[in-house]
């Protein structure tokens, strides 16, 4: 099955955001001009919003940052249901993900901060206060295994001999 | 004692593998990039090592029958006719360890002293000593750059001689990566009716065809009866540590490969063969989506290092299958060997000669696709600047 060349761009952007479009040209057998072109329309689009990084945080000299899941129910809001106050939690710089879920409570909220008091200052001030949040349960990360994919610390090593049949 | 009488004089004489060479060069070499693997870089799926781990735990040590786990084999069965639609039936399967042991099962089910079997060049190390470890006699087939490596009918032909027992069918090829679609398989077959001639078919890379899908060539019309189908879970799913393959063939062919499969291996790894059971149902559920986009990948590296050689100035026509591509380096004016050798001493990357593959390979290099992509774009890099260089 053939897939659209968006597709196989966002595919291995994906894996490598820094892929130069023109080896990303020769991957797909097309030329670098159509390649900068879809991805500049991806782009305009939307669809592709940001190029990001996968941090070892542990790793890093830099103070250790604070993440945490909470759990927020709420009431959903006359005429607008939950995308009112998804809209506000979401303007928190504070929130780095907000997801609506099934379940036994309503949105999952991921919160990064410096340090515990701060993270657990922004709940108590910030989330819990506002209007139509119902209550909270706040989980601290205590040590990511895996992140978007890639289990830390990486360690695969390849196994292979040098040159075989 | 004198060994020179002892040991007999068939395995003496057959040379040692030309890779092993570059090997022990390379093996100590910092920096040195290898396009010289030739397996997966890809690991084994988790889901499959777990069914491995687990049977482990399970205490599921003991051994399978001769030839295999029912449901595996009726699992490799399923495949078959739902992958390349062809119908064989459990009882027509044996397990072994590798394709390696299914093509060493066929030449010797079927060579008697001095039985001549066709082998196409340049192609898999192996088959040429397994048929003359077999007592038989290998009847080159070469194969040339000009129609993709491909075998025809009239080569056939003018290679049959009374004494022709048996025919290796190596495609999707190592090292060239050259195919045969179902109209070239057709025409080809031609050559064999009306002859009792078997054809050892080595379908290991079957999965990796790029832009088609691959052909059976037991499933080309009248050819079913005479073919040997050896397949495997090395390549298909990232399995080479396993040794787990499999040989499908008539019964009558199948039940004295079985005899041999039974004195010598006794079964194939029970552990590969619990894992391999998660390979096959895991595939059917998900239609097989593992293995799609591992061959979504490597096609995309197929496309860039194709596109590097060409642009470099050595000539590679379009490999359709495995992950390899086999570049013309004649226009260096060096051998292969020598290629080879200076390419790895002086940019570090390691290539292989064609002429491991028989001497048809001269004047080309195997390089493998199956490394990261990062890997590539260095090696070609490096290869240019040797080119470039000369």
């Amino acid at each position: 099955m053939e897939r659209s060349l968006a597709m196989e761009i966002l595919d291995i952007l994906a894996q490598d955001a820094r892929t130069p479009a023109a080896i990303i040209a020769q991957m797909l057998n097309t030329n670098e001009e159509t390649v900068k072109a879809e991805i500049k329309r991806l782009e305009d689009e939307k669809i592709l919003l940001r190029y990001s990084t996968i941090i070892n945080e542990e790793k890093t000299e830099s103070e250790s940052t604070i993440h945490a899941l909470i759990e927020v129910k709420v009431t959903p809001q006359y005429r607008q249901g939950y995308d009112a106050i998804a809209e506000q939690i979401s303007r928190y710089p504070e929130v780095r993900a907000c997801y609506l879920m099934s379940g036994s409570y309503d949105f999952m909220v991921l919160v990064d901060g410096p340090n515990l008091r701060n993270v657990s200052q922004f709940v108590t001030e910030k989330l819990s206060v506002l209007n139509g949040v119902v209550s909270t349960g706040t989980h601290f990360v205590l040590r990511k295994y895996k992140d978007n994919h890639v289990v830390m610390p990486l360690s695969r090593d390849d196994y292979r001999q040098v040159v075989t049949p | 004692m004198n060994y020179d009488h002892i040991i007999n004089p068939v395995v003496v004489d057959i040379p040692p593998s030309g890779i092993r060479r570059f090997f022990d060069i390379a093996a100590d070499m910092k920096d040195c990039i290898s396009l010289g693997v030739g397996e997966p870089d890809f690991v084994t799926p988790w889901n499959i090592r777990e069914a491995g781990i687990n049977s482990l735990k399970n205490g599921v040590t003991c051994y399978t029958s001769n030839s295999g786990l029912t449901e595996l084999r009726e699992l490799c069965c399923r495949y078959y006719k739902e992958r390349f639609g062809t119908d064989y039936s459990t009882g027509q399967c044996i397990m072994t360890v590798g394709a390696s042991e299914g093509i060493d099962l066929a030449m010797r089910m079927l060579i008697t002293p001095g039985d001549e079997v066709l082998v196409p060049e340049p192609s898999y190390v192996s088959y040429m000593p397994c048929v003359r470890l077999a007592g038989g006699v290998a009847v080159p087939i070469r194969a040339t750059s000009d129609n993709g490596f491909k075998i025809t009918a009239e080569e056939i032909k003018r290679a049959l001689t009374p004494r022709t027992k048996a025919f290796i069918l190596p495609f999707p090829n190592n090292p060239t990566g050259g195919i045969m679609n179902r109209e070239e398989l057709s025409e080809m077959s031609k050559a064999l009716i009306g002859t009792d001639v078997v054809v050892v078919s080595d379908e290991i890379y079957a999965e990796l065809t790029y832009g088609g899908t691959h052909c059976a060539f037991a499933s080309i019309p009248d050819m079913y009866d005479r073919t040997i189908t050896i397949n495997g879970f090395s390549k298909a799913f990232a399995m080479t540590g396993w040794r787990l393959g499999y040989v499908l063939a008539p019964e009558p062919m199948l039940k004295q490969m079985l005899k041999i499969h039974q004195f010598t291996i006794l079964c194939a790894s029970t552990t590969s063969q619990m894992a391999a059971i998660e390979a096959l149902k895991h595939g059917f559920e998900t239609n097989f989506a593992d293995v799609l986009s591992m061959r979504r990948e490597y096609n995309r590296r197929r496309n860039f290092v194709v596109r590097q050689f060409n642009d470099m100035g050595l000539d590679c026509f379009e490999p359709l299958g495995a992950f390899y591509a086999f570049p013309s380096i004649k226009k260096t004016g060096m051998n292969s060997e020598t290629f080879c050798t200076r390419l790895l001493r002086e940019r570090k990357v390691a290539v292989v000669p064609g002429t491991a593959f028989g001497d048809s390979g001269e004047g080309f290099v195997r390089c493998a696709y199956a490394t990261s992509m990062d890997n590539l774009i260095e090696a070609c890099k490096r290869i240019k600047e040797f080119v470039n260089s000369l």
